[in-house]
């Protein structure tokens, strides 16, 4: 179900209505039985798989946790009657026993995703090595199904599973509760991917209709939508014709589609994640934020910590930390200090650790070289900007421009153009595609390239322009207005009049501009397969 | 009680402002495609009609109700809309039987040949000008292709949202009220386009009438039948889109298991005297003024003399109504011809 | 204490860590730094901080450093 389709909004209406006339114990398990109806309608199979996730995580985690708890019990009451290193024994014995069940969890669910999404890609490589040697008898590809938002909930299953058995939080001890956890469907089409110590904390509670929550929870979900069918699916038009056609849009229409794809995928993705979290808020129920004004941000690093927050955490702490303070990481840090010297050598574990972690996002986001190529430009990117630090203070030591508004200007442009750019990955139909068009807007931009006919040969009108340039606007306003606070309160505390105005206002907008119907193929949410 | 008021007077506002935009940005087929606007109409007139065909262009472009008013004292309608739907004009044909109650209907069969939906545009055309009953719901759910929603039909701005950027003067003109684009049903050609090289129809693979065609015309003949309507088949006599034998036979047997009169006016074109040079607009696809007035006057002889339907000329206040539809024919007649004698079209210049 | 206020500052000179609390919520710390940082308390100290335990509130002041290396060092004993 999309979320911009009349069954979705039918669904939502139904859900939100019935939410709050069931007794309020009732609400928790009605949600979970309406987020596995949500998952049936798109496809009864998929249950299945969603279904195994939820069992043996829940179970593996109360294992684990259930073994913690009696073991820290029992230790505390016994430690007296043992020496030091029978103590350090019997906590690695016990600790070995929760690895076993904890490692084989993990490796069965992170094994479902990995079958699911990665083996037509893994035949398609060997097949093109087989061919490289001569071969041309290939190995034929599987038809498997892949879950919706199998890559979402899953990682935030195993997310659990590591808090777990890290001691952060013991299990969920219903298995039902847990179900809704990971089915919870306003997140499970495209995320964010909550952590359960801040989901559940409002998931099972009993909600009592708050005039203000829902409102603010209507008013996001209609900003989504703004966002989604005013901006997003209007330019996705443009976007999808530069692509299509690389021989007519090179050179400057390379780096328009690259400057649209960046308009369409943020107000696609945050405008998702904006009915996301509204859908929740109208129910009382808490989602994390997943993007912070990620185009202000004054470099890459920090982008990554505005876009995509949730999913940038859990790779951090889940990956990137796991390893990089690893036994062999703290060994290599040793050896690579001892040998390189000490400046150089503290970086390679990091670096190390980084290109582990960009290479698994790069191919989180899809089972191709080019989600590869594009996880690895981040790298490179951001290796980079790290190893030009010390230029940087010297520059800023040198001329004073740190803090101007010129500099900041400099640093949020250079961000989008760098975001940009690496995304056009993203768009092409291979890698060297992409290097081609990314190269073309150097070698072959130029001013008598450009004419208004071949914008509207992309399938849009003037008109159309206008409207997403005027949602641009908006848009950008609204961010700005954002840094000072949430717009929401604000607008909160407008007379009753202006309010009805802004919002109504943004209702029609929404309702008449918005790209969808009949004349407009509905597009999938981008994130969507992810 | 101040926040009550302050919730109710928003609403009004909001529901008015959609209203409002609805109406603005609902297509108004007041030039170029006038079929659109055709189904409404029905709803404006005096209803007591003596005769109501149903069907496609193959009635509402090749009879003439006021013809038949000023030769025969008929009293007719035609509810006919493009590429009307077998289940369109049964729904029509009930939503009909329900406002009056027509000695006959006629109802031209070549439709049919359509088991499934076919077009949204059509659809549309067909269905946005009904008014809201059972009838009109039903032939919604039977007529929405993939593509379509029913709550696009209960709130037309989820459908025609995107002509705002194609508004034209003509959308503020008739937000609230439509001029009228047919006569009683019949939309007028006065120019004419020989027929020349009519070719055989393509063979099919298959000549047999879908069960869902069949089921409407099953639910057409007992609807009629119910309500002691006379129900009367006909083919009309254009040339496209080609009738073929294995059809007419099935209609005929039809017919005849059924006990209704089928006339193919295929047929019949020596009697109706019509000339393939002079009598179409399109090449052979739909007659033309004097081609419809040649049909016309065969059918109102026939119902006339074989249905009985009155001659009511004598009514005053049904000549009182047929009087203004004249005086509008007639104009059209003139506007139509000084157009074709200045333009070479029957469209002037304002239509373009 | 001292040893790792100079690590610390060798990592960012500009700040001042003995007033500091919000080293990683306040994004003055990320998580490079924070890599870089338990190699060097592990080389000086001997400690070893697993993954489990880079929390944000083990790592917004220099203090709170401190008294996980402690805790680690006392857990040793």
């Amino acid at each position: 179900m999309l979320f911009t389709s009349y069954g979705f909004i039918g669904f939502l209406l139904a859900v939100f209505v019935l939410y709050y006339l069931i007794p309020k114990k009732m609400q928790w398990p009605f949600l979970l039985i309406a987020s596995y109806i949500f998952y049936f309608i798109a496809d009864p199979r998929y249950l299945i798989f969603i279904a195994i996730t939820t069992v043996t995580t829940f179970y593996g985690a109360k294992v684990i946790s259930d073994k913690k708890v009696a073991f820290d019990g029992w230790f505390k009451e016994h430690k007296k009657e043992y020496e030091k290193e029978e103590r350090k024994a019997l906590k690695a014995k016990e600790h070995s026993v929760e690895k076993k069940i904890f490692l084989a969890c993990l490796l069965f669910n992170l094994g479902i995703l990995a079958v699911t999404k990665y083996t037509n890609f893994t035949i398609a490589n060997i097949n093109s090595l087989l061919a490289a040697f001569g071969r041309a008898d290939g190995i034929s590809f599987v038809d498997l199904i892949i879950p919706m938002g199998i890559s979402f909930y899953t990682f935030q299953s195993m997310g659990y599973l590591i808090d777990v058995y890290n001691g952060k939080h013991e299990a969920q001890d219903n298995l039902f509760k847990f179900a809704l956890f990971v089915s919870f469907f306003p997140q499970l089409v495209q995320g964010p991917i909550s952590r359960y110590h801040d989901l559940s904390q409002t998931l099972y509670a009993e909600h009592s209709f708050n005039w203000k929550t829902v409102s603010f929870g209507l008013e996001r979900i209609l900003w989504g939508f703004f966002k989604k069918l005013v901006i997003a699916d209007r330019i996705l038009v443009a976007v999808q014709a530069i692509i299509a056609d690389t021989d007519t849009y090179n050179g400057f229409y390379a780096f328009a589609g690259a400057m649209f794809y960046a308009l369409e995928l943020y107000a696609d993705f945050t405008g998702g994640i904006d009915i996301t979290i509204g859908v929740a808020e109208t129910m009382g129920i808490k989602v994390t934020e997943n993007f912070i004004r990620p185009y202000f941000s004054k470099n890459i690093k920090e982008y990554w910590n505005r876009w995509h927050i949730t999913m940038g955490t859990w790779f951090t702490d889940y990956i990137f930390y796991p390893i990089s303070a690893s036994q062999f990481m703290m060994k290599l840090s040793k050896k690579s200090r001892a040998r390189l010297g000490n400046n150089l050598g503290k970086r390679v574990p990091v670096y190390l650790s980084s290109f582990i972690v960009w290479f698994t996002t790069g191919i989180w986001h899809g089972a191709s070289w080019n989600f590869i190529v594009w996880g690895l430009g981040n790298f490179v990117v951001i290796m980079i900007s790290q190893e030009l630090e010390p230029f940087y203070r010297w520059f800023h030591s040198k001329v004073h421009v740190q803090g101007t508004f010129g500099w900041r200007l400099f640093q949020v442009v250079r961000t989008v153009l760098i975001m940009s750019s690496l995304r056009m990955f993203d768009c092409y139909r291979d890698v060297p595609l992409t290097f081609k068009m990314f190269g073309s807007i150097f070698s072959q931009s130029s001013l008598s390239q450009l004419n208004a006919e071949a914008f509207i040969g992309m399938g849009l009108t003037g008109f159309d322009y206008l409207v997403v340039f005027i949602g641009m606007l908006i848009l950008v306003t609204v961010s700005l207005i954002q840094r000072s606070g949430c717009v929401r309160e604000k607008i909160y505390g407008l007379a009753a009049p202006v309010r009805f105005i802004i919002w109504y206002g943004l209702f029609m907008a929404t309702l008449v501009f918005g790209a969808y119907g009949i004349g407009y193929s509905a597009s999938q949410f981008i994130y969507n397969q992810f | 009680m101040k926040k009550f008021i302050a919730i109710i007077l928003s609403l009004v506002i909001a529901l008015t402002g959609i209203f409002l935009a609805s109406k603005l940005l609902e297509p108004k087929y007041m030039s170029g495609i006038l079929e659109g606007a055709m189904i409404q109409e029905y709803y404006d007139d005096p209803t007591d009609h003596n005769v109501v065909f149903i069907g496609d262009c193959e009635l509402y472009e090749n009879i003439s109700p006021v013809y038949l008013w000023e030769n025969y004292g008929i009293n007719s309608y035609i509810r006919g809309s493009a590429q009307q739907l077998i289940w369109q004009s049964y729904y029509l044909a009930e939503e009909t039987v329900k406002m009056e109650h027509p000695d006959v209907i006629v109802f031209n069969v070549l439709s049919m040949k359509y088991n499934e939906p076919q077009n949204e545009a059509y659809n549309r055309m067909t269905l946005d000008g009904m008014k809201w009953s059972s009838s009109k719901v039903n032939s919604i759910n039977a007529s929405m292709t993939d593509e379509e929603n029913f709550i696009e039909y209960v709130f037309p701005i989820l459908r025609y949202h995107s002509r705002w950027s194609d508004l034209s003067a003509d959308d503020f003109k008739y937000m609230f009220h439509r001029d009228k684009v047919s006569f009683n049903g019949y939309y007028m050609r006065v120019d004419v386009k020989a027929a020349e090289d009519v070719p055989e129809g393509r063979p099919l693979a298959d000549y047999q009438f879908g069960d869902n065609s069949y089921y409407y015309l099953d639910k057409l003949t007992k609807l009629c039948k119910d309500n002691d309507v006379k129900l009367v088949l006909v083919k009309a006599p254009t040339l496209y889109p080609y009738w073929y034998d294995e059809w007419d036979q099935q209609i005929k047997d039809y017919a005849s298991a059924n006990g209704l009169d089928y006339i193919n006016f295929l047929e019949l074109q020596d009697e109706l005297g019509l000339d393939w040079s002079q009598d179409t607009y399109d090449g052979g696809l739909h007659l033309n003024l004097a081609g419809a007035e040649k049909l016309s006057d065969y059918v109102g002889n026939m119902l006339t003399t074989e249905y009985g339907i009155p001659d009511r000329r004598d009514e005053s206040a049904l000549n009182e109504y047929w009087d203004k539809v004249i005086e509008r024919y007639n104009a059209e007649i003139d506007r139509q011809t000084t157009n074709l004698k200045l333009y070479g079209t029957v469209h002037g210049p304002e239509e373009q | 204490m001292n040893e790792l206020l100079e690590i610390l500052e060798d990592l960012h000179p500009e700040v001042d860590f003995k007033s500091a609390t919000d080293l990683v919520d306040g994004g003055i710390l990320d998580s490079f730094d924070i890599v870089s940082l338990i190699s060097e308390i592990n080389e000086t100290f001997d400690v070893t901080i697993g993954a489990a335990e880079l929390t944000p509130e083990n790592f917004n002041s220099a203090e709170a450093i401190y008294a996980l290396i402690k805790e680690k060092l006392d857990d040793e004993d």
